[in-house]
């Protein structure tokens, strides 16, 4: 069975025409004065999905959690949660809770103060209040942390202090504001599996908000890439990846090539493109591209083969020569100048320690690549 | 060499405050106390002993010997000084208590107002200083008279038939110190104010608190410090002000600043004014040194 991107999903009601959607952006619209935030905005959510909404800062994504979490109001269009029209409904009323990205720890209380707060609020008894207290803490493994103040943890236990706060009143939906934009790469790297395990265990729908690319891919079932308050693209991430629908999405998401020429033909079977120099290029990749029209081949830095001899049997190669190299343990990117000057970025994994015959900057090089290995994007 | 040039430099820049303190509290502070322990006298200056070297010594030691506690006896035999120190005490507590009432919500409303117009609003509060703070007490009157303007506005807009007896009551105390302080109650509660986070008012949201609650859950704890700084810089003065009871109070109002005013410059009796200021020190100091241990001691403990 081939699938797009090394990964093989069993959760995606997103394709079942009869699932339901949990969360409902309809046609919602943000204004800040004169400035357009959010921009008649669809989206739709479903029950215990990962979502993540990623995108540069200023593109809107922080407003729709906002708004989801009723910090906001819409300017137009309509919020459903689980068939629950929330226009009107205050903060304090939303089945929602939002972890804050500067974690918005109440400074004067404990550690156990904090998170008890919100279930005070809810009325709940005081025996059933310590008990949800200590599964939280031992849930973020912050047992022995539960009498000291904010101030005297960590960064990485505020952080799970505030994530175990947000999730002590079990609410429908966890609202994400950067969660992990505080903490170091690698505490980062760990906690984000962490986060998986937890969203999975305890079977809650997660939206976050980042601008982190890697995380938005690591974590989220779907991600929305969002430019200018739209939403550019919703797809998985191995589909945001691999077959991103536009320059805005492939540039956004990791690195890639970008090759500008013009259509020579374009059928079922595939694409052709003039990029100038007598090189064409070919991709099974079909848009609705037109022959004649503008078009770019988009692909990404580990699908170009670098070589010393132009391969034989591959429908494109281009010759240029080395420019940089940069090691970078796991693997090497080089950068290939090509007689056009355009720089291609190719990497390659460094699967063997020894290499007999490594290259070196100045060397002649040729690229190539398979045709199944990038798309087609037309004019936008 | 140069290290130790550079040691003894920073050890002389510590000392300057220090020297500052003893020089200019200390010294006079132990005058004061050394003044309250002598008896009146006709003479220059009007108590005595007078400490001198003229007599040695010797005569040092008598003088020393003849100082006592008599003006503290005194100030506890006559009720009169006792029922000051208590009225001060209340005239100070109840202003501060207004002046906390009409100063949190300005200094709320400042800290929560757009970054574009809070300096004008603190410099609004900071402009009174301007003006002498005599200049301003006097202007009180003329607004309290019972011709003042005040009761002319009230007459004018049908309110009152007759003008309102304000000037030279307790009443008339009460908006003064409140007037006059509080800038000095503002200023503390929004630093505290302005330094808090207003992600936490929404986290306290989020987490279901309706914004009422979540003021008293939030804001107001962490304004305490602001509030506490605010309440100690009102009431001590206060406790102390002579100006303003002297100005804008009756016959009636009995403050501790008009008994030491009377005791020093109508009785020219030194000894039982000093008194007064050292027991006036004492009442004041003890209780907020307490405070200040406790308050350390429970932050200890947070910890």
């Amino acid at each position: 069975m081939k699938s797009l991107g090394s990964i093989r999903r069993s959760f995606e009601p997103w394709n079942d025409p009869d699932a339901k959607p949990y969360i409902r952006f309809d046609g919602v619209t943000k204004k800040f004065g004169d400035f357009v935030a959010v921009d008649d905005l669809t989206l739709h959510i479903y029950h215990r999905e990962f979502f993540a909404l990623l995108g540069g800062s200023g593109c809107g994504k922080s407003t729709l959690l906002r708004m989801l979490a009723g910090f906001e109001s819409t300017s137009e269009g309509s919020i459903t949660l689980d068939g629950e029209n929330m226009a009107g409904i205050p903060p304090y009323r939303r089945p929602v809770n939002m972890m804050f990205q500067s974690y918005a720890l109440f400074p004067h209380m404990s550690v156990e103060k904090n998170i008890a707060f919100g279930l005070k609020q809810d009325g709940m008894a005081r025996s059933e209040i310590d008990d949800r207290v200590q599964s939280m803490l031992k849930l973020v493994k912050l047992e022995q942390f539960g009498k000291r103040k904010p101030h005297q943890l960590s960064g990485g236990q505020r952080q799970r202090v505030a994530l175990a706060r947000s999730i002590a009143k079990r609410p429908k939906v966890l609202l994400l504001d950067e969660p992990l934009g505080a903490l170091d790469k690698k505490l980062r790297e760990e906690t984000q599996f962490e986060l998986m395990d937890l969203q999975q265990d305890l079977g809650l729908t997660f939206v976050v908000v980042t601008h982190d690319q890697e995380e938005a891919m690591t974590m989220a079932d779907r991600i929305a890439v969002m430019n200018y308050g739209r939403i550019i693209q919703i797809a998985t991430p191995a589909e945001i990846y691999e077959a991103p629908n536009s320059r805005f999405v492939a540039d956004f998401i990791g690195d890639v090539n970008i090759f500008d020429g013009t259509v020579v033909s374009a059928d079922p079977t595939g694409t052709e493109l003039d990029i100038g120099g007598g090189i064409a290029l070919r991709s099974d990749n079909q848009t609705n591209v037109k022959a004649g029209g503008k078009a770019s081949l988009v692909i990404r830095p580990e699908k170009i083969r670098v070589s010393r001899e132009k391969p034989a049997d591959t429908a494109n190669a281009m010759s240029g020569e080395m420019w940089d190299i940069a090691y970078l343990g796991d693997m090497t990117v080089y950068h290939i100048k090509l007689e056009s000057g355009q720089i291609v970025k190719a990497s390659s994994l460094n699967a063997v320690r020894i290499v007999a015959d490594p290259f070196t900057y100045d060397d002649r090089m040729w690229v190539s690549f398979d045709t199944d290995g990038g798309v087609i994007l037309g004019e936008e | 060499m140069r290290r130790f040039a550079s040691a003894v430099v920073s050890r002389l820049v510590i000392i300057v405050p220090y020297l500052w303190l003893f020089v200019f509290f200390l010294v006079p502070f132990g005058i004061v106390v050394k003044i309250s322990l002598s008896a009146p006298a006709m003479s220059m200056p009007p108590y005595t002993p007078a400490f001198d070297l003229a007599n040695g010594i010797g005569g040092l030691i008598d003088a020393v010997r003849q100082l006592s506690f008599d003006n503290y006896v005194w100030l506890t035999e006559d009720a009169l000084y006792i029922n000051a120190y208590v009225s001060s005490l209340t005239i100070a507590f109840i202003s501060t208590l207004f002046t906390l009432l009409i100063g949190f919500p300005l200094a709320y409303g400042m800290a929560r107002a757009p970054d574009s117009v809070r300096p004008t609003l603190l410099m609004l509060v900071i402009l009174p200083f301007w003006t002498s703070f005599l200049i301003r007490v006097y202007a009180w009157i003329g607004i309290l008279k019972p011709e003042g303007l005040l009761n002319q506005m009230l007459i004018w807009l049908g309110v009152i038939d007759t003008p309102l007896i304000i000037l030279n009551t307790n009443t008339a105390v009460y908006i003064g110190i409140v007037y006059s302080y509080l800038p000095f109650m503002v200023l503390p509660i929004y630093s505290a104010l302005e330094k808090m986070d207003y992600t936490l008012i929404e986290a306290a949201q989020d987490l279901g608190c309706p914004p009422i609650t979540a003021f008293w859950k939030i804001t107001f704890p962490l304004a305490i410090p602001g509030i506490i700084a605010g309440c100690l810089l009102v009431f001590i003065p206060a406790v102390g002000e002579f100006v303003i009871p002297d100005l804008l109070g009756g016959s009636k109002t009995l403050m501790i600043g008009k008994t030491l005013w009377s005791e020093f410059f109508n009785n020219r009796d030194w000894p039982v004014s000093s008194a007064v200021a050292v027991l006036l020190l004492l009442i004041l100091v003890v209780p907020i040194m307490f405070f200040q241990q406790a308050q350390a001691k429970a932050q200890e403990s947070g910890r």
